[in-house]
C-alpha cells in the first residue's frame, strides 16, 4: 500500500509478512510468480534486510507488478528501462540495496540494450529475470526466448526465429553472477541469497511458469517426475551430478566439450566427473550452453567471480576528481579569458 | 547581443554604420582550423572592448574530403562599437583558403566587400573540386568584389622554415599567418594569441614557436607588404557597454553553468545523464569537469537511458538532468511521460538542430516547438523555457531547475545548435544576486498520515528520498488513485488526475511578458523566441528609427505562456512571427489566444538576416 504504513522500526528483524504490502495481487491464479513473490519475501529478512533501504525497480509485463507487492520504495518504469532507471538511482544513493524484475520480453528484446550495458557495467544490484517464454500482459505473443515453432497470435504457422538464451547473453555481456533457478522450487531463496550477497550484478534468470499463455513450457525439467534426471543443481567445489548422483558431467578433451557420463557406484572421480568452479567462466559458458534433452537443465549458482562495481568506481573517481577543488561558483564563472570594462567606455 | 545597456539613439539604430560595425567570414577547407581561426579572433575582439556576435557554421562530416564544396567550414563574426545582437548579415570581409570556400561563400559578401584569398590553393585540381571551370582570381568573375590574393600557403612556408616542419605540419601554420593579418587590419592586440599558442603547444615548443611566427608573419605582411589593393587598417571603437567583468560565453557553457547554479540554489546535487550528439554534447563535456560541485555525469548507452537515469537518480533525490537534440529528445518521449506521471523533478535540455530525422546536424533550426509543447503520448504537459542567447541561457537554466523542484515537473529548457557553438560577451553575474530556492524532502510522515500524491498549493507532490523510514510507497506510470497513488484505473479518477497535472503546469508562476523594444500596444509587433532574437531586434530598432510603430516581443516562457501574454498581443493591429521552422509558435499563439499572428519562416539552417525581418515588417505595415 502507498498509504497509512505504520513507520518500521530500523534495524528491527523482520518477518517475511513484514515485506508484503495491502495491495490486492493480480497475477492469473496459478501464475509462477506468485511463488517468486514468496520466495523473496521470505529472502529479505534471511539477508537482514531493510524495507526503507530497498527498492524494487521493474519495466513492464506482468512479472513488473511486483513491486506495488513488496513493501519497499518501488518503481514500476516504463518497458525495457528498468535497469538504466536502477542504474541513476544506484548512482545516486549507492547504499540502497536495488533489485530489478524483469522478464524476457522487457529484458531481452526492448530493454535488451540496457541489460547488456547493465551487466557489462556491473551496477552493484539483483536483476530477477521472469523467463516465461510468452508475452503474457499483451496476450500470448511469443517472446525472444520462445523456441523455434511456438504458436501464438502472432505467429499463427510457428515462430521461426532463434531463442536468445539469457544466462548466455549475461555472461558474454561480461556477467560476474549468473544463476537460475526455478519459480516454485525450495532452492530459489538460496540462489537469491547468493545473487545479493555477491556484489555486483546478480543476474537470475528463474523458469516461470504462465499458467494461461504457457502452460508447462518447462514441464520437462521442472515435474517432479523428471527433477531427477534432468535438474542438475550446481554447487561450487562439489561434482556436477544429477539424476540421483548416477550421472554425470565430464571434459571430451578431443572435442573440448561437455559430456554426460555414467558414474558407477558413486565413484564420480573414476568417471571423470568435474567438480564445479564458480569462478571458471569458461565452465559457465559451457553449463548454460548445454542443449537440454541431451543434457541436463543446469540449475544454482552457475557463476560467481566478483569485480568492482560500476557505482563504486564512479563514487571513488568524482571524490578523486574534485579532491583539493573548492566548488567556488563565483570563481568558475569568472574563469577563462575575462576583461573589466571601466565606468566610462573607452575612448579612442 | 546586448550587453550594452544605454538607450539607443536614432543615430545608432540608423544603420549599421561601416565604422562601427564590421562582419568579417573565415572560410576554409575542414581541416584548415576556421573555427579555431574564427575562435581566437573572436577573443581577441572581446579584449578590444568591442561588442560581438559569432556564427560557426560548419560541415557534419568531421574531415570531410579535401577541397570539395561540402567540406567547407566557416566562421563569422559581426564585431562593432554599437550594440551586437546577430552575427551580421552580409560579410564585410570574406577570407577564402580555397576555391570551395570562395565558392560557397562568395555569394553572401557585400557588394564591394573585401575577399582575401590563398592563391596557392588556387591550382586546377582544387579548381576541379570545386567545379569552377576557370580561375576566378583571375578570370575578372569577382568584379563586383575588391580582390586581394596571395599565396598564403608559401608565405606561411617560408615564415616556419627555420623550425624545420614538414611540409604538412608547415602548412597547418597557414591559419595563424591568415589570423595575423586580420588582427592588422582590425588593430587587435597579438599578446593574448600568443600567450595561448604558448601554452596550447606547451609540450611541443616548436610548434609553439612556428605557430606565433606565422602569426607575426601574417601581421608583418599586412604592415609591410605593398599591397596594391585597398587593404587598410580598420578601426573599430570599443562599445559602450556596462560596466563589470567580462567573459566570452557559448551557449554549452553557459546552459551548463545554470545547471550548475540552479543546483546549488537548490542545494540539492546534480546528475547528468547524457548520450553523445550534434550539438548537444558540449554541455556533457562541460559538467563532466566539475565533479567538484556535487555533479555526477554518466555517459549512458542510449538516449533513452539517459533520460531513464536521470529519472532514478530523481527518485533518488538528486536532480536529474538530460541534454539531446532532436533526435535524442523524440527517443526520451516516453521516459518524460514516465517523469510526468510519477512528478520528479526533471531538466530536459535540448539544443535544436535542423530536423526531421538526421536533419542537418550542425545547423540551427527552431523546429522542436511542437515537440516540445505537444510531443508525448497522452495529455503530457510540462514546462517550456526557450534561451534566446548564450548569455540567456544561464538565467533560463536557473530557471529551469527552479520551476522543476518547486513544482514537481520535468522541464524542456530549448536552445539551438546556433546558440550552442556562438560566443558573445557576458557580464559575469554575481551570484549574490540569486535568491537560493532549497529543496525540501519529505521526511517524516505528516500529520494526518502519508500520501505520497498528496498536493500542496501548487499541486506539488512531496519529494521522498527511498532511504527514509515510515514513507514507503511505490510510483509508477500507470495512473494513480489521487492522493494514495496507488494503481487505479476508474474514468472519475483519471478526469481528475489528469486535470491536476493539466492545472499544476497551467498554474506555474511564470513572469508577465515584457516589451524588449517599443510600446505596449500600437501598429505591428514582432513575436519572436529563442535565437532569433538578435536580427529581430535590430530589424525593429532600424524600423523605429524610421519613425515606424513597430515593437518586439520576445516569449522565453513558451509553456505555460505569461498570463498577460494575449491581451498584450491583442493591443497591436498586425502580429508578425519570425521562425526557423514552418510556423510552430504562431500556431500556439493563434490557437491559445485567436489572434490573427502572420508567420515569417526560413527553414535554410541559417540564422535569419535582418534585412529579412524588416522586409517583413515593411510588408506587414503597408497591408
Amino acid at each position: 500500500m502507498n498509504d497509512m504504513t505504520p513507520p518500521n522500526i530500523p534495524g528491527a528483524k523482520t518477518l517475511p509478512k513484514d515485506w508484503e504490502t495491502d495491495q490486492e495481487v493480480r497475477w492469473c491464479p496459478g501464475c509462477g510468480d506468485y511463488a517468486i513473490l514468496k520466495a523473496v519475501q521470505r529472502t529479505m529478512p534471511e539477508i537482514g534486510g531493510r524495507p526503507e533501504n530497498t527498492v524494487f525497480v521493474s519495466g513492464i509485463g506482468c512479472s513488473s507488478r511486483f513491486p506495488y507487492y513488496m513493501e519497499t520504495y518501488g518503481f514500476h518504469t516504463i518497458h525495457g528501462r528498468a535497469p538504466a532507471v536502477a542504474t541513476g538511482v544506484k548512482l545516486a544513493n549507492p547504499d540502497l540495496d536495488v533489485w530489478i524484475i524483469t522478464g524476457d520480453g522487457d529484458g531481452l528484446s526492448i530493454g535488451g540494450n540496457h541489460t547488456m550495458h547493465l551487466i557489462r557495467r556491473n551496477l552493484d544490484c539483483q536483476v530477477l529475470l521472469f523467463n516465461n517464454e510468452i508475452y503474457g500482459l499483451t496476450k500470448g505473443q511469443y517472446s525472444p526466448t520462445s523456441r523455434v515453432g511456438t504458436r501464438s497470435p502472432s505467429t499463427p504457422f510457428g515462430s521461426v526465429d532463434r531463442p536468445a538464451n539469457p544466462c548466455a547473453f549475461a555472461l558474454g555481456a561480461g556477467g560476474r553472477f549468473i544463476a537460475r533457478g526455478i519459480d516454485v522450487h525450495k532452492n530459489l531463496p538460496t540462489v537469491l541469497k547468493a545473487a545479493h550477497a555477491h556484489k555486483g550484478t546478480g543476474f537470475v534468470e528463474i523458469f516461470q511458469n504462465c499458467i494461461v499463455y504457457n502452460d508447462d513450457v518447462f514441464a520437462p525439467f521442472t515435474e517432479k517426475k523428471n527433477a531427477g534426471a534432468a535438474q542438475m543443481w550446481v554447487e561450487h567445489g562439489k561434482p556436477l551430478l544429477f539424476e540421483g548422483g548416477s550421472k554425470g558431467l565430464a571434459l571430451d578433451h578431443e572435442r573440448l566439450v561437455l559430456k554426460v557420463v555414467d558414474v558407477a557406484e558413486g565413484d564420480w572421480q573414476a568417471a571423470g566427473v568435474i567438480v564445479h568452479d564458480q569462478t571458471n567462466r569458461g565452465l559457465a559458458h559451457m553449463l548454460v550452453e548445454m542443449p537440454f534433452g541431451a543434457f541436463p537443465m543446469a540449475l544454482g549458482v552457475i557463476f560467481d567471480d566478483p569485480a568492482p562495481t560500476f557505482e563504486s568506481a564512479v563514487v571513488t573517481q568524482n571524490a578523486e576528481a574534485a579532491q583539493g577543488k573548492k566548488p567556488d561558483l563565483q570563481k568558475l564563472l569568472s574563469s577563462g579569458q575575462t576583461w573589466q570594462v571601466e565606468k566610462e567606455p573607452r575612448v579612442e | 547581443m546586448a550587453t550594452a545597456v544605454h538607450e539607443v539613439t536614432p543615430e545608432e539604430a540608423s544603420a549599421n554604420p561601416p565604422a562601427e560595425s564590421i562582419v568579417v567570414r573565415f572560410a576554409g577547407d575542414s581541416g584548415d582550423g576556421m573555427q579555431l581561426t574564427g575562435g581566437q579572433f573572436t577573443l581577441s575582439t572581446a579584449l578590444a572592448g568591442n561588442d560581438l556576435a559569432t556564427f560557426p557554421d560548419f560541415p557534419a562530416e568531421i574531415r570531410a574530403p579535401q577541397g570539395t564544396l561540402f567540406g567547407v567550414s566557416a566562421f563569422q563574426i559581426n564585431f562593432g562599437s554599437t550594440a551586437i545582437e546577430t552575427a551580421g548579415d552580409a560579410p564585410d570581409v570574406l577570407v577564402a583558403m580555397n576555391p570551395a570556400a570562395l565558392k560557397t561563400n562568395v555569394g553572401a559578401l557585400k557588394p564591394g566587400g573585401l575577399i582575401i584569398a590563398d592563391e596557392g590553393e588556387f591550382g586546377q585540381r582544387n579548381l576541379d573540386k570545386a567545379k569552377y571551370a576557370s580561375n576566378p582570381l583571375t578570370d575578372g568573375s569577382l568584379g563586383k568584389w575588391q580582390l586581394l590574393s596571395f599565396n598564403i600557403s608559401q608565405l606561411t612556408l617560408d615564415a616556419v622554415k627555420p623550425f624545420g616542419l614538414g611540409n604538412k605540419e608547415a602548412l597547418r601554420c597557414k591559419n595563424m599567418w591568415t589570423l595575423g593579418l586580420a588582427l592588422w587590419m582590425f588593430d587587435r592586440d597579438r599578446q593574448p594569441l600568443i600567450d595561448w599558442l604558448n601554452s596550447k603547444f606547451a609540450k611541443n615548443p616548436t610548434l609553439a614557436e612556428a605557430n606565433v611566427a606565422a602569426l607575426n608573419a601574417g601581421h608583418a605582411y599586412g604592415e609591410t607588404a605593398e599591397l596594391s589593393g585597398p587593404m587598410h587598417r580598420h578601426h573599430v571603437p570599443a562599445a559602450p557597454v556596462e560596466p563589470g567583468l567580462y567573459r566570452t560565453v557559448t551557449g554549452a557553457e553557459s546552459i551548463s553553468f545554470g545547471l550548475v547554479a540552479g543546483a546549488q540554489l537548490a542545494g540539492v546535487p546534480m546528475f547528468f545523464g547524457g548520450y553523445p550528439i550534434t550539438p548537444a554534447s558540449a554541455i556533457l563535456h562541460h559538467l563532466s569537469r566539475l565533479k567538484e560541485y556535487g555533479i555526477t555525469t554518466f555517459q549512458a548507452e542510449d538516449e533513452i537511458a539517459a533520460i531513464a537515469s536521470a529519472i532514478g537518480a530523481s527518485y533518488a533525490g538528486q536532480l536529474g538532468v538530460t541534454s539531446s537534440s532532436g533526435p535524442g529528445i523524440a527517443l526520451k518521449g516516453e521516459a518524460m511521460g514516465l517523469a510526468i506521471m510519477t512528478e520528479l523533478p526533471l531538466v530536459i535540455v535540448n539544443s535544436q538542430r535542423g530536423g526531421p530525422s538526421t536533419g542537418l546536424p550542425t545547423k540551427t533550426e527552431q523546429s522542436d516547438l511542437y515537440q516540445a509543447v505537444y510531443g508525448r503520448n497522452g495529455d503530457a504537459p510540462l514546462p517550456v523555457i526557450a534561451a534566446r542567447s548564450p548569455a540567456d541561457a544561464f538565467d533560463c537554466a536557473i530557471e529551469a531547475v527552479r520551476i522543476a523542484v518547486q513544482y514537481m515537473t520535468p522541464v524542456m529548457l530549448l536552445t539551438d545548435g546556433y546558440i550552442a557553438n556562438a560566443a558573445e560577451p557576458w557580464l559575469v553575474p554575481d551570484m549574490n544576486d540569486y535568491a537560493p530556492f532549497p529543496v525540501e524532502y519529505l521526511e517524516n510522515v505528516p500529520e494526518g498520515g502519508f500520501l505520497p500524491y498528496a498536493r500542496d498549493e501548487k499541486l506539488k507532490r512531496p519529494w521522498v528520498k527511498p532511504g527514509t523510514p515510515g514513507l514507503l510507497h511505490r510510483i509508477g506510470g500507470i495512473e494513480k488513485a489521487v492522493g494514495t497513488g496507488n494503481i487505479e484505473y476508474g474514468p472519475a479518477n483519471h478526469q481528475e488526475m489528469t486535470d491536476i497535472r493539466r492545472d499544476k503546469v497551467a498554474n506555474i508562476a511564470v513572469p508577465e511578458q515584457e516589451v524588449a523594444l517599443g510600446n505596449a500596444s500600437g501598429k505591428l509587433v514582432v513575436v519572436g523566441w529563442g535565437s532569433t532574437f538578435g536580427p529581430i531586434h535590430q530589424a525593429v530598432r532600424r524600423a523605429r528609427a524610421r519613425g515606424q510603430d513597430v515593437s518586439h516581443v520576445h516569449i522565453r516562457h513558451i509553456w505555460p505562456m505569461p498570463a498577460n501574454l494575449g491581451v498584450l498581443l491583442k493591443g497591436y493591429e498586425h502580429i508578425i512571427v519570425p521562425e526557423m521552422n514552418t510556423g510552430q509558435l504562431k500556431t500556439v499563439l493563434r490557437d491559445q489566444f485567436l489572434v490573427d499572428a502572420k508567420p515569417l519562416n526560413k527553414v535554410s539552417g541559417q540564422p535569419f538576416m535582418i534585412a529579412e525581418i524588416e522586409a517583413a515588417i515593411e510588408k506587414g505595415l503597408a497591408a
